[in-house]
């Protein structure tokens, strides 16, 4: 019996994600009481995964696997939970472990919850806290089949440092035949995309038109942060589908969510309620996002947000 | 071409959520129910290819006669059959395994789910039932066209999107980019009428095979109160992001 904790990578790197990931399952298997063993795909160097308590790596090298293909990545990690005797499948909150976990759970036979939060609350039925209703509420659910998959929600564990020595080992899989083909990727470049993102600063028709974005982009240079708008603004054309955020766009789960001119429609706090901390800068005070937020400022956003980006200048120059 | 749509029955985007008294279940008193928003999508992409494509276009449900609006909401905007597999549904296992079971002895070339229901969110119907009948499977789909039994699609990926092509039959995970807000159809009268008429076969469930069992619900704990700064004292501001909140 073993955790097996399945880490992401792009051109052989690490995704952040990995760290999280491997805190959370290093926890698991403590409470289980079994071992702990990390499946990298492509990746030459893991070393960093044993600040948070990875001791053994199982690692794949293959460059057919360069592009992902759910069924085919979901086969190979299924081939690797068989032959170490895996009960418990660690995967992200990734749009492609998402897109991967049903078919890896029908290869196992495996039961899978997708938006868990936390450790089990207990082990016997195996039961986890998940977000369901997008957000707008916890569900206690259990798996009740032999192998369980968990697909653990992003910022909901966090990172814990946990130096270990780490051992590894390469794994030869045989690969499934290949029937998508990718034709081509678009990605959006020098930006950092939602999902990877710490900070989102994201606006809503206060902001007025598309001319006006570039309150939104300063400051999410400023912070290093992702951009994100409302589902009217997408609706209007003002930004790309990709950016908005809300119950039928992008879920966010952020450390600090910044929310310029957006009013706080329910279908949008769903989509953000994740996020740790939320501030809101809107001239309505009457707008329901102050309901919601942890930090409020009632201003004109084109008066407010080019002085607090000054200053958050100033901030950073400082602290930096 | 032969469309299957699945559709969700769920609560509306506006509605407040609540549970029963012992917080086991969904307390559905005063809220109205909908076609699941992705699968709405995915419905509207299919009215197009039986406009254009001359596709047929059935949806499928698996609940309680609760759930028989909805399918006939489905049927006013223009699917020519419904079909509901009657049993409350327990988990997303379940569910994929009932629409797996139909769908083996009444086959589609092309099955559309949305990417998540909005209610229990679990994203893996499509994906399970990919699994089960070792059909192709693209979800977070933003595009489709059909030419030839070939399929091109566009999938939303973390920071962008990609361009996939493969065989039918297909089953795909659809969301808002496969048809636009704008594009998505009210049911006229006619439409309604129509409906009356149109096929709703209730057919009973497989078996009742799952893997996970929701035990019991809770709202999040209410928040504090938001805490206001002035505009003319965003110093403020930073310095509590900083020194309470930790985020700078």
């Amino acid at each position: 019996m073993s955790v097996l904790a399945y880490i992401e990578s792009t051109k052989g790197i690490i995704k952040k994600n990995a760290f999280e990931i491997v805190s959370y399952s290093s926890a698991l298997a403590k409470q289980l009481g079994i071992e702990l063993i990390v499946l990298s795909i492509n990746v030459d160097d893991n070393s960093e995964l044993s600040k948070y308590g990875a001791t053994r790596i199982v690692k794949v090298l293959n460059p057919e696997l360069d592009n992902f293909d759910a069924k085919i990545t979901g086969n190979v990690i299924a081939q690797v939970a068989k032959d170490i005797n895996a009960t418990h499948i660690v995967i992200s909150s990734s749009v492609d472990s998402k897109y991967m976990a049903p078919l890896l759970t029908i290869d196992l036979e495996a039961g899978y919850l997708s938006n868990v939060v936390e450790l089990p609350s207990n082990l016997n039925p195996f039961t986890v806290k998940r977000t369901s209703f997008t957000n707008k509420a916890f569900c206690d659910a259990s798996i009740v089949s032999d192998i369980k998959i968990i697909g653990l929600s992003s910022n909901a564990f966090g990172i814990i440092e946990n130096e270990s020595t780490l051992s590894e080992e390469v794994y030869n899989p045989s690969l499934l035949q290949k029937n998508i083909t990718l034709k081509s990727t678009e990605k959006i470049s020098g930006k950092i995309s939602i999902a990877d993102a710490d900070v989102v600063v994201s606006g809503g028709r206060g902001l007025k038109g598309p001319e006006n974005w570039n309150l939104v982009e300063d400051l999410a240079d400023t912070l290093g942060a992702a951009t994100a708008c409302s589902k009217p603004v997408s609706d209007m054309g003002w930004r790309p589908h990709s950016e908005h955020v809300g119950q039928t766009g992008k879920p966010v789960a952020t450390n600090l969510y910044i929310a310029i001119g957006i009013s706080g429609a329910i279908q949008h706090l769903a989509g953000i309620n994740s996020s740790k901390v939320k501030v809101v800068i809107n001239n309505d005070p009457e707008a329901p996002f102050f309901k919601a937020a942890d930090y409020g400022v009632v201003g004109d956003a084109f008066d407010v947000v080019p002085r607090l980006n000054e200053k958050l200048k100033a901030f950073k120059a400082q602290n930096s | 071409m032969k469309i299957l749509v699945c559709i969700s029955h769920v609560p509306d985007t506006t509605s407040k959520i609540n549970f029963s008294d012992d917080n086991k279940m969904f307390d559905n008193q005063g809220v109205q129910f909908v076609i699941n928003p992705n699968d709405e999508f995915g419905l509207t992409r299919a009215m197009w290819f039986k406009e254009k494509q001359n596709a047929t276009v059935d949806v499928i449900n698996v609940g309680s006669s609760v759930t028989e609006p909805t399918l006939r909401k489905a049927l006013a905007i223009g699917a020519d059959k419904a079909i509901r597999i009657d049993s409350e549904p327990i988990d997303g296992f379940f569910v994929a395994k009932q629409i797996s079971d139909y769908i083996t002895s009444n086959p589609y070339d092309l099955i559309i789910a949305g990417r998540e229901s909005i209610d229990y969110n679990g994203a893996m119907v499509p994906g399970l039932i990919a699994g089960l009948t070792k059909m192709n499977f693209i979800t977070n789909c933003t595009n489709l066209e059909i030419e030839n039994n070939f399929a091109t699609l566009e999938r939303e990926i973390d920071g962008g999107k990609e361009i996939l092509t493969c065989n039918l039959p297909l089953i795909i995970g659809g969301q808002k980019g496969l048809v636009e807000e704008s594009d998505l159809r009210i049911p006229n009268m006619r439409g309604i009428m129509q409906a009356r008429q149109k096929p709703l076969d209730v057919i009973p469930c497989s078996d009742l095979d799952s893997k996970t069992k929701s035990i019991k619900f809770q709202k999040p704990a209410p928040r504090e109160e938001v805490k206001l700064v002035s505009s003319d004292n965003l110093d403020q501001l930073i310095e509590m992001l900083h020194n309470e909140a930790k985020v700078l």
